[in-house]
């Protein structure tokens, strides 16, 4: 193994690095597709204003959902005891986000191809539900991690999970879930104020202003209850170059223990600091014409959100609450060494050209979104 | 405890879940390369028949193409949900092509979708033909890494079972890659894929002509289904019988139970065109001599073996894996046992024969000669079934070869549109592709049965700890929302067809640069 030019410990690192910046790649580009969905049945009354804001992210959100696929695709890779004991933990959970997931490409192709109304609103709800409840149920997903999730690792690497779906809804969990979605409805917002104009584009400033506003406050709040609740700290040395076995360690709770990387790094603070920031411009940007300057600060919230949630955790990425020896660690729960780098190799040569394309796209579909623009495409839901 | 329920519906979600995903899968594949055919010739000759084509079966093409995006996403998320163990087992092999899917084909085909269906009026010719051919791709790379992972789900190569972390590990990547068994799964199966293009545009455009409407339209459509088909049905008949001969190399027990032949014959075989198979053996059956032997093995002296003997060979595989295991629970108590640790990796290969035996009992080192006997069986799938769906999918793959073939002819002859009888047998053979295909992914993988990868893990030991409420739950939310969403699907589709081509010439005048219509410039 000694022919792979990076050691173990560095692509480790990298990759959950890597994991970090693809999860923000979807809650920034998939993000917003969400938060339209869930704004649409509120910023547009009649079918005209909906079609508009179907519009807007109609031909870009088939790419940007593959964030999330390629996010899955790279947990299974390169974290796969963290994709098999989240997936399988999360059961009712994951099954709720496909469902509504599933409900979204119809929705958008299906819509329009008949002029009935109650057609037509049937399928503006499915993509309300379709953004709406990821939203929420990723942000809960994330609560539960902080918190700890109910599961044991038995002597063959076998998880059993003694959860339940209920379980998930503890009231910190819940109230990561309405920070998701006041943050990707400000998002949402914001891209609905840069692409449409008129009463629409004033609909979305007052709802993104509101959801600005509520993300800096819960998060502020989340911020309070995760310095009083238990983190968990590793107690025995971990071997960053060892094998990938989470029963090699032993692990503690530490109340406040979330917190005590920004004591030892306290460059760490930045991320948090990213995430009230970036809401505070959202709603500056939002409050005057600068919907830029909105999209701007609802990314950098994003952004700087999850850095924080990465980043207290480090290296936990997974903490059990009943075993917490299982628990999985950035240290034990990657893939092998050789997995890591090919999967690295592959990423340095096709995400580059990934983004080069968007942005391509991105350029051809930018403008303005209005009733008299969609009159043109036969194509357009 | 491992709950067998569990399993088994773990198992009927998979198999639901992937029959109905890949309903959409083959024509996306299929069609998205007429699609760029015809825009080719559009942009060659300018005349505005071929945009047409283009636009109207763009338009079935982007029904068909979200009910696959929507049923797609279940199909990676449900690795992890529905097999946990099997994700911690083999992830670090099986993930890999899966992620790389992601970076280098979804990408592609989703982002571009988007500009094929709104970027006509912004757009030159050129460009948008560029776009149309990269959604192809995109479809086509997507096809090639998940058969790569298939594949290996098939022929595990080019990875070692590593006792520290309880998993297999790569340990040669390019192994993985150029396992032969994907290369010959992709070609087959892509070529399924553009057959079924070719038959769904061959049926329309047949309805169309039949009806005395957009004849242009449905002649010229006709015409390059029928060229495109021809070449298709003939190549994944040809690589069919490569992937056959992969088999033999690797996957004796399925190509013994395609051909019900329970014991070894003298080389070279006899192909079984009849049979009633039971559980030892066939109560009836009628043979052809000589031509299985020559047809897998491609030589006169080759045994191909049957399934009672390779039922023998498994026991000697359970009686290793169970000193493998031995070895593996010795390195668990002491990582330092270097003794244990050589023999393992000596043993390791058939540690997924004696999980066979877990079925039966938890401490498997003491298995009796009679469980070893009852797992040693379990290694034949379902000969029936096999027997049965491997010669309803050749007898389809056959038909379409001379159907195609004769409509190639006529359509040379321009007599294709005349034919009436032709045309309504294309009618009526709109469902063929998909029938074949389904009974494909019946041999391919309920024939991999028992095993969710080839000697390596046991189906049943793959799945998740889940309960059995769980697992219900999810199954009837899938069957009823893809119920409901098939049904609409299908209204939608018969709308677009007898609507029959939009009037698309708010479209035309495509700029020639890079120009953006006005309401984009604001």
């Amino acid at each position: 193994m000694n022919t792979i030019p990076l050691d173990y410990e560095i692509l480790r690192l990298i990759w959950w690095a890597l994991l970090g910046i693809l999860l923000m790649g979807f809650a920034v580009m998939g993000g917003n597709d969400l938060g339209v969905g869930a704004l649409l049945p509120f910023v547009a009354r009649n079918d005209e204003e909906r079609r508009v804001v179907i519009n807007i992210v109609g031909p870009t959100w088939e790419g940007n959902q593959v964030w999330l696929v390629l996010g899955g695709g790279a947990i299974f890779a390169a974290w796969p005891a963290l994709y098999a004991v989240s997936f399988s933990g999360f059961y009712l959970a994951m099954i709720t986000i496909l469902l509504a997931l599933i409900l979204r490409p119809v929705a958008f192709k299906f819509r329009g191809k008949m002029k009935d109304p109650t057609w037509r609103s049937t399928w503006d709800w499915a993509l309300f539900i379709g953004g709406f409840v990821p939203a929420l149920i990723f942000g809960v997903a994330v609560g539960n991690v902080l918190l700890g999730v109910p599961f044991d690792l038995d002597a063959t690497l076998r998880a059993s999970y003694t959860g339940n779906f209920f379980g998930l809804l503890r009231p910190f969990a819940l109230l990561s879930g309405l920070l998701s979605v006041s943050m990707l409805v400000a998002h949402g917002a914001a891209v609905i104020a840069l692409r449409t104009n008129g009463k629409v584009a004033e609909r979305a400033r007052l709802y993104g202003r509101a959801a600005a506003l509520a993300s800096i406050l819960l998060f502020a709040v989340g911020g309070l209850w995760v310095s009083m609740m238990n983190g968990y700290a590793v107690t025995s040395v971990q071997d960053a170059l060892g094998p990938s076995n989470p029963l090699y360690k032993t692990v503690s709770l530490v109340s406040g223990g979330w917190l005590s990387n920004y004591a030892t790094h306290p460059w760490m603070i930045a991320a948090p600091v990213l995430g009230f920031v970036g809401s505070l411009l959202a709603f500056v940007g939002l409050s005057g014409r600068a919907s830029k300057t909105a999209l701007l600060g609802t990314t950098i919230a994003i952004v700087g959100t999850i850095a924080t949630a990465g980043l207290s955790l480090f290296p936990f990425l997974l903490p059990s609450s009943i075993d917490p020896a299982a628990s999985l660690t950035v240290w034990d729960a990657s893939s092998s060494h050789l997995t890591l780098f090919i999967m690295l190799i592959a990423t340095i040569v096709f995400l580059p050209i990934v983004l080069l394309y968007t942005g391509f796209v991105f350029r051809v579909m930018r403008g303005t979104v209005t009733p008299t623009s969609l009159g043109r495409n036969p194509n357009a839901y | 405890m491992i709950d067998f329920t569990v399993v088994d519906l773990a198992r009927l979600q998979f198999a639901a879940t992937a029959l109905y995903h890949f309903l959409f899968v083959p024509l996306t594949l299929g069609l998205s390369f007429l699609m760029a055919i015809m825009e080719s010739v559009y942009v060659m000759t300018g005349r505005e028949v071929w945009r047409r084509m283009t636009l109207f079966w763009g338009t079935l093409f982007g029904i068909n193409f979200a009910m696959g995006v929507a049923t797609g996403i279940v199909m990676e998320f449900q690795f992890g949900m529905n097999w946990s163990y099997y994700s911690h087992y083999v992830g670090d092999v099986f993930g890999a092509p899966l992620a790389i899917e992601g970076l280098m084909a979804f990408f592609l085909e989703a982002t571009f979708i988007g500009l094929f269906f709104f970027g006509w009026d912004r757009l030159p010719k050129a460009g948008h033909l560029v776009v149309t051919w990269l959604v192809a791709l995109g479809a086509n790379f997507s096809a090639l890494w998940i058969l790569i992972a298939n594949g290996w789900m098939q022929n595990p190569v080019g990875s070692t079972f590593n006792p520290d972390t309880m998993r297999m590990e790569v340990s040669d990547f390019a192994a993985v890659l150029f396992n032969p068994v994907a290369q010959a799964k992709f070609v087959h199966t892509v070529s399924a894929g553009y057959t079924t293009g070719a038959m769904f545009v061959m049926a329309i455009s047949a309805w169309f002509i039949l009806r005395g409407r957009h004849l242009d339209l449905a002649k010229r459509s006709m015409a390059v289904a029928a060229s495109f088909g021809i070449a298709s049905a003939l190549s994944v008949v040809v690589l069919g019988d490569e992937s056959g001969y992969v088999a033999t190399e690797h996957q004796k027990m399925k190509i013994a139970a395609i051909e019900a032949m329970w014991h070894t014959e003298p080389a070279p075989a006899g192909l079984t065109i009849f049979a009633l198979p039971g559980k030892d053996g066939n109560r009836f059956e009628v043979k052809i001599p000589w031509i299985l032997g020559l047809m897998t093995t491609r030589s006169l002296d080759k045994e191909v073996p049957g399934i009672l003997p390779l039922v023998e060979h498994a026991k000697d595989r359970i009686r290793n894996g169970m000193v493998a295991s031995t070895d593996l629970d010795a390195i668990r108590k002491d990582p330092k046992n270097q003794e244990a640790r050589a023999a393992f990796a000596k043993n390791w290969p058939d540690l997924g024969y004696a999980l066979l035996l877990k079925r039966y009992r938890e401490d498997i080192q003491n298995a009796t000669p009679e469980q070893i006997d009852q797992a040693a069986r379990d290694t034949i799938p379902d000969v029936g079934t096999l027997f049965w769906s491997f010669r309803i999918m050749v007898a389809l793959g056959l038909y379409m070869i001379a159907f195609f073939a004769t409509a190639f002819v006529l359509s040379s002859l321009h007599k294709l549109g005349n034919n009436r009888t032709l045309l309504k047998i294309a009618v009526w053979s709109l469902p063929v592709p998909w029938l074949a295909i389904e009974s494909g992914w019946l041999v391919a993988e309920y024939g991999r049965q028992p095993w969710a990868i080839e000697g390596v893990l046991p189906t049943f030991y793959a799945a998740s700890g889940l309960s059995v409420i769980d697992m219900l739950i999810s199954l009837s939310f899938f069957l009823i929302l893809y119920t409901a969403l098939l049904v609409v699907m299908v209204i939608l589709m018969v709308k677009t067809i007898k609507a029959g081509p939009g009037d698309y010439s708010m479209l035309e005048g495509a700029p020639d640069t890079d120009r953006l219509p006005q309401s984009a410039a604001a």
